[in-house]
């Protein structure tokens, strides 16, 4: 049996130099341009800059600036907030519409593939062509959103959109959320297409409504693909920039309200013309990184926790 | 009973409802990009005057400002070029190494790949200050083929993840066969597995291809000089440019979406099985 199994293993399995080989153009790549960046960028964030030149080892001060010093203290909240709020949107739009639309799908057969495509467009068309067409449809001046409030006696609600702090936010909110929506709808779609018909019917035949075989058959099985979405959304908010670009521009206009981490980290680096800007915003990425991560790797345990206990 | 015919057994006002709600959610769904398909065929006159108009006399002069006068056809060739070279370096380079993660047992292997996949999760953008120092020191800074570099690497995360779990379908039987006649590794992965992984590669090239056509973050940091702008950058420099003429934007944005809605209605199967890849981890 062992020498059967050694022969195996060496005529189906490849020898170690020869899998080397094969790995080496990708591990080349990513180690230059993905693991070495990621490295090189947490020891940017330990030191102070003058310029591009690497000046004192300086330890966790440039973390402290970020949340001591003006104005980065009160960006940071400000944009954090935003960020939250696009996730928040995202959760509610695509948890109740979104599984909404899933669940019809699933049931219609006919026409199904036409609506998922339909549905699915604005999700791959680019996120910056997404901010700005919303930028011109929502214009003041001759933005068809305002004709078209005027037009159905609502001209009362027309307004500048994104030139009003508290409204700009929301447009934010909203046009990810929609442009976001394809993508669950195609997950949830893929998890109920899983779930074993026998059960529902099962279900069925003993008298169970519409309603309660969605509470408590589709529903708890969706939660892994639930779970999956969420995690995707929650990386996919915190990481929200080309969309504020398009309708706030880089200084997350009108006055900050449409501020999110990404944007104030691409200003520090790029447009602050502070003498530390790379270490500051260095610490600023760092931290972003670490809610990302770390927010994602506890989201992903804790779905893993949870599928253990119910199966 | 089949589930269709349960279905039909559904009240005719339930069905209606059905069809009512997805057919609002269309319209919801798609009309701001027909307005903007639309409106790049107006004037910005026309559309001054009545912003629901539909075209009165359809023109292409605003597509031939935008491609001629905006450079869009230099935007558009270097995005052309940057995601084609980049979805075919990263393929390649993931298929060898997703070879090698689903025929070898080795733990070193299989730690490699455990790395690869973690950058499925990591905001490498993050990481844009040392990757430009990084392009600087290489002299590829403008440069397509720094930005190729980057995106290559991007790719294999995503491209190795769907391409090793389809090899490891198939029976390595089927090297065998051709191992026994005499052909090496290399021979043997070209002539039997190559061949047999066609559906994997698609779903990989297409869905590779729309978030590099459509990113932004990346040219806009790494690409300073406006011959080396993709779409998207060149986007910003024109909307600052044209702000007032409305019909020439709507033409831009148009432009910059046509490959994309061709590629999906052409490829919708490799999209929605690249975008469900990630439900069975």
């Amino acid at each position: 049996m062992p020498a059967i199994r050694r022969r195996l293993k060496t005529g189906t399995g490849l020898s170690w130099g020869t899998s080397m080989l094969f790995v080496l153009p990708a591990l080349v790549l990513f180690a230059v341009f993905v693991l070495y960046p990621l490295l090189t960028a947490l020891s940017y964030s330990f030191f102070s800059w003058r310029g591009i030149v690497r000046d004192d080892f300086v330890g966790l001060e440039n973390y402290v600036t970020v949340f001591t010093q003006l104005p980065y203290k009160d960006e940071v909240g400000n944009a954090f907030a935003h960020n939250f709020l696009l996730f928040i949107g995202a959760m509610v739009f695509q948890n109740t519409i979104g599984l909404l639309i899933a669940t019809l799908l699933h049931r219609i057969g006919r026409m199904k593939r036409f609506f998922q495509t339909i549905y699915t467009l604005p999700y791959l068309v680019s996120p910056l062509v997404i901010g700005y067409l919303w930028s011109l449809m929502l214009s003041p001046l001759f933005g068809p959103v305002n004709a078209l409030l005027k037009a159905i006696g609502l001209g009362d609600l027309a307004q500048p959109w994104l030139g009003n702090p508290s409204t700009a936010i929301w447009v934010v909110v909203l046009v990810t959320a929609w442009q976001w929506i394809g993508f669950p709808i195609l997950m949830y779609g893929a998890a109920l297409g899983g779930i074993a018909e026998e059960i529902d019917e099962a279900a069925s035949l003993d008298g169970a409504t519409s309603w309660q075989r969605f509470r408590s058959i589709t529903l708890p099985l969706l939660v892994p693909a639930i779970g999956t979405v969420s995690i995707l959304t929650f990386i996919g908010a915190m990481e929200s920039f080309p969309i504020p670009y398009a309708l706030g521009g880089s200084t997350g206009s009108p006055a900050g309200a449409t501020d999110v981490m990404s944007l104030l980290f691409y200003r520090t680096a790029f447009e602050s013309g502070s003498t530390n800007a790379i270490g500051v915003s260095s610490a600023i990425a760092m931290l972003l990184f670490l809610v990302i991560f770390g927010v994602a790797v506890l989201m992903r345990w804790l779905l893993d926790t949870r599928e253990r206990k119910m199966f | 009973m089949s589930r269709r015919s349960r279905l039909q057994s559904g009240t005719p006002l339930t069905r209606t409802a059905t069809q009512t709600f997805l057919w609002i959610y269309v319209v919801v769904a798609i009309s701001p990009l027909i307005l903007m398909v639309l409106n790049s065929f107006r004037t910005t006159s026309e559309m001054a005057k009545n912003p629901l108009g539909l075209p009165q006399n359809p023109s292409f002069a605003s597509y031939e400002k935008a491609w001629i006068t905006a450079d869009f056809s230099s935007y558009f060739l270097n995005s052309m070029f940057v995601t084609i070279t980049s979805v075919i370096i990263s393929t390649a380079v993931s298929l060898l190494a997703a070879y090698a993660f689903a025929r070898s047992r080795g733990k070193f292997f299989r730690a490699l790949e455990g790395l690869f996949l973690s950058g499925l999760m990591l905001p490498v953008y993050l990481a844009i200050l040392p990757i430009f120092y990084l392009l600087d020191s290489l002299g590829l800074v403008s440069n397509l083929w720094g930005l190729i570099m980057v995106y290559s690497a991007l790719g294999i995360p995503f491209s190795t993840f769907v391409l090793a779990s389809f090899l490891r379908q198939l029976p390595p039987e089927l090297e065998e066969a051709a191992r026994i006649d005499g052909a090496g590794p290399f021979r043997s992965f070209l002539a039997v597995i190559l061949p047999l992984v066609r559906p994997a590669i698609a779903t990989v090239v297409v869905f590779r291809f729309v978030p590099i056509w459509n990113d932004f973050f990346y040219p806009l940091i790494l690409m300073r000089n406006r011959d080396a702008y993709t779409l998207p950058v060149g986007l910003t420099r024109f909307f600052g440019e044209f702000q007032t003429d409305w019909a020439t934007l709507f033409a831009g944005l148009t432009l910059a979406t046509i490959p994309l809605v061709v590629l999906f209605l052409l490829a919708t199967r490799q999209i929605v099985s690249g975008l469900t890849a990630g439900m069975s981890k």
